[in-house]
C-alpha cells in the first residue's frame, strides 16, 4: 500500500538502497556509483537518511538533547523518511532517475527493534515504503567496523555504540554488543525482505566492482 | 489499543469540530475537579516543544503530504503520551486531553490516509475511559467559525486537499467530511455524544454528572499534600 495519492505502477526510474553500518563505507560507494551511473549515462538521484527539510534540523536537536523516548524518535524517524520518501524519491523515480538510497526503513526498522520496538508496529508504519528494484547491505566485521569508525572521527559516536541502551558504561564494548545486536537484526530483516548481502571486509575497489556487476544486471532488465 | 482498567488513573478525552465549544467545556471540568480537590493533569493535541518547530515549518511552507502531517502529529502526540499522560494515569491521575487520537483518525482519514494504518499507527495508546464527542449540525459550527474568525488557514481549511478554490468552501467541505468520521466513530469508539446547541451550562452539568457517575472521584482526592 503505498502513501496516498502515489500509484508505483505510474512511476519509472530505478531505486537502489544501499543499506550497512556507519563507517562502513556506504558514502564513498555511492559517490562512486554515482560518477559510474552518470559516466554510462544514467540521471541519478542520492538521497539518505535525516536530510528532509521537515524534520532533519528538530531530530539532530533532539539527538543531542537526548531528551526523547524510543517511540517518539520513531516516528520523527518516520516523518523524515516519508517526507524524502513523497518529496525526493517519488517525484525522482516519475522523472525516470536512477536513486541511490544511502540507507532506508531498515537501518530504522533496526535501529528500533534493538530498542526493543513491536515488530508489527514498525511494519505498518512503514507499510507504505516504495518496494526497492534492489537492497545491498553492506557487512563488515565488528572489529573492522569499530577501526574505521575510530580512524574516521577520532572516537566513538553516542548513538552509533548505543549508549542509550546502558549495555555497558564502556564505549568500545558497548559499540561491540550494538552493532552485533543490529546485525542480528538486519539478518531477520533480509530473511524477510530478502535483501543482498555484499562482504565489505574487502578493499573499495573490490567492493565497487562487485556492486556494478550486480547493478548492472538490475538496469539492463529495464525496459 | 484498548481502554486499561488496570491503570489507577483515568483518561476523558473531548472530540468536536472546530467551533463545537469543546475546549470551554474541558476548560470547566477541569474547573471542577480541581475544585474538589482531585489530582487532575490538563493535556492539548499538538502542544509538546519539541515537535512544534517541524510541524509549524512544514505548516508554513505548505511541505506537509497527508502521511508527514499524519506522522508529525503522532510524533507529538507519542512524545506527550510517553512522558506525561501514560505516567500520569499509572500514578493515579485523571487525564483530561482536549482532542486525542480521534481527531487524528477523522482529519487524516479526510486526507485519504487509510484508516487501519491509522488505528495502527496509535495502538500503542489506551482508548480513553471517556471519550465526550460535542456534536452539532454542520452549519451551526461553520457559523460560529467563520464569524468569529475569517481569516482561516491553509491546512485548517483542507486546502491541501484541492476540494475547493475558494478557502472558505474548502473549510465548508472539509469540516463536513470530517463530522462523517466522527459520527462514524462515536459507535465504534462508544463516544458519549453530547448536543452542543444546548447551552453551555446545560452541556457541563451533563459532562459533570457523567464523570461523576463513570469515575469513583473519591479515589482522586488529595490527601496531605500528595
Amino acid at each position: 500500500m503505498p502513501p496516498p495519492g502515489v500509484d508505483p505502477a505510474a512511476l519509472g526510474g530505478v531505486l537502489i538502497v544501499i543499506e550497512g553500518p556507519d563507517s562502513v563505507g556506504r558514502s564513498t560507494h555511492i559517490r562512486l556509483l554515482t560518477e559510474w551511473l552518470e559516466h554510462a549515462g544514467w540521471a541519478v538521484a542520492e538521497v539518505g537518511l535525516k536530510r528532509s527539510p521537515l524534520v532533519g534540523p528538530e531530530l539532530d536537536r533532539a539527538q543531542q538533547g537526548n531528551t526523547l523516548s524510543p517511540r517518539t524518535m520513531s516516528l520523527f524517524y518516520a516523518s523524515d523518511f516519508y517526507d524524502q520518501l513523497e518529496n525526493r524519491i517519488v517525484p525522482a523515480l516519475r522523472a525516470g532517475y536512477v536513486v541511490l538510497a544511502d540507507r532506508y526503513i531498515f537501518t530504522l526498522m533496526a535501529r528500533d527493534l534493538v530498542r526493543g520496538a513491536d515488530p508489527a508496529w514498525l511494519d505498518s508504519l512503514y507499510s507504505m515504503a516504495l518496494v526497492p528494484d534492489a537492497v545491498y547491505c553492506l557487512t563488515v566485521s565488528t572489529r573492522v567496523l569499530a577501526r574505521r569508525a575510530l580512524a574516521a572521527h577520532a572516537g566513538l559516536d553516542y548513538w552509533e555504540s548505543g549508549m542509550d541502551l546502558g549495555l555497558s558504561r564502556d564505549w568500545y564494548t558497548s559499540f561491540v554488543l550494538y552493532q552485533r545486536r543490529l546485525r542480528q537484526e538486519f539478518r531477520r530483516l533480509q530473511a524477510r525482505y530478502g535483501f543482498e548481502m555484499v562482504n565489505a571486509n574487502r578493499g573499495i575497489a573490490t567492493i565497487q566492482h562487485d556492486l556494478r556487476a550486480r547493478i548492472q544486471s538490475v538496469l539492463a532488465a529495464q525496459p | 489499543m484498548t481502554v486499561r482498567d488496570d491503570l489507577p488513573g483515568r483518561l476523558i478525552a473531548v472530540e468536536g469540530l472546530d467551533g463545537s465549544g469543546k475546549s470551554t467545556q474541558i476548560h470547566l471540568l477541569h474547573q471542577w475537579l480541581l475544585g474538589l480537590g482531585c489530582r487532575v493533569f490538563f493535556s492539548e493535541w499538538n502542544s509538546s516543544v519539541l515537535v512544534k518547530g517541524a510541524t509549524r515549518k512544514g505548516k508554513k511552507r505548505q511541505l506537509l503530504t497527508p502521511t508527514t502531517f499524519s506522522l508529525l502529529h503522532a510524533t507529538d502526540f507519542a512524545d506527550r503520551y510517553e512522558r506525561q499522560i501514560l505516567p500520569m494515569l499509572k500514578a493515579g491521575t485523571i487525564v483530561l486531553c482536549d482532542r486525542y487520537m480521534f481527531t487524528s483518525f477523522a482529519r487524516d482519514g479526510v486526507r485519504g490516509c487509510e484508516a487501519g494504518w491509522l488505528r495502527r499507527l496509535y495502538g500503542f495508546a489506551v482508548v480513553p475511559h471517556i471519550t465526550f464527542y460535542f456534536r452539532l449540525p454542520l452549519p451551526v459550527a461553520l457559523g460560529r467559525i467563520l464569524a468569529g474568525r475569517p481569516s482561516l488557514k491553509y491546512f485548517e481549511a483542507g486546502m491541501d486537499l484541492g476540494l475547493a478554490a475558494d478557502v472558505t468552501e474548502s473549510f465548508r467541505i472539509f469540516q463536513g467530511r470530517i463530522m462523517e468520521h466522527y459520527d462514524a466513530m462515536a459507535d465504534e469508539f462508544a463516544f458519549t455524544v453530547v448536543d452542543a446547541t444546548r447551552t453551555i451550562h446545560q452541556q457541563q452539568e451533563l459532562v459533570r454528572s457523567v464523570v461523576a457517575d463513570r469515575l469513583d472521584l473519591a479515589r482522586f482526592v488529595r490527601r496531605g499534600g500528595q
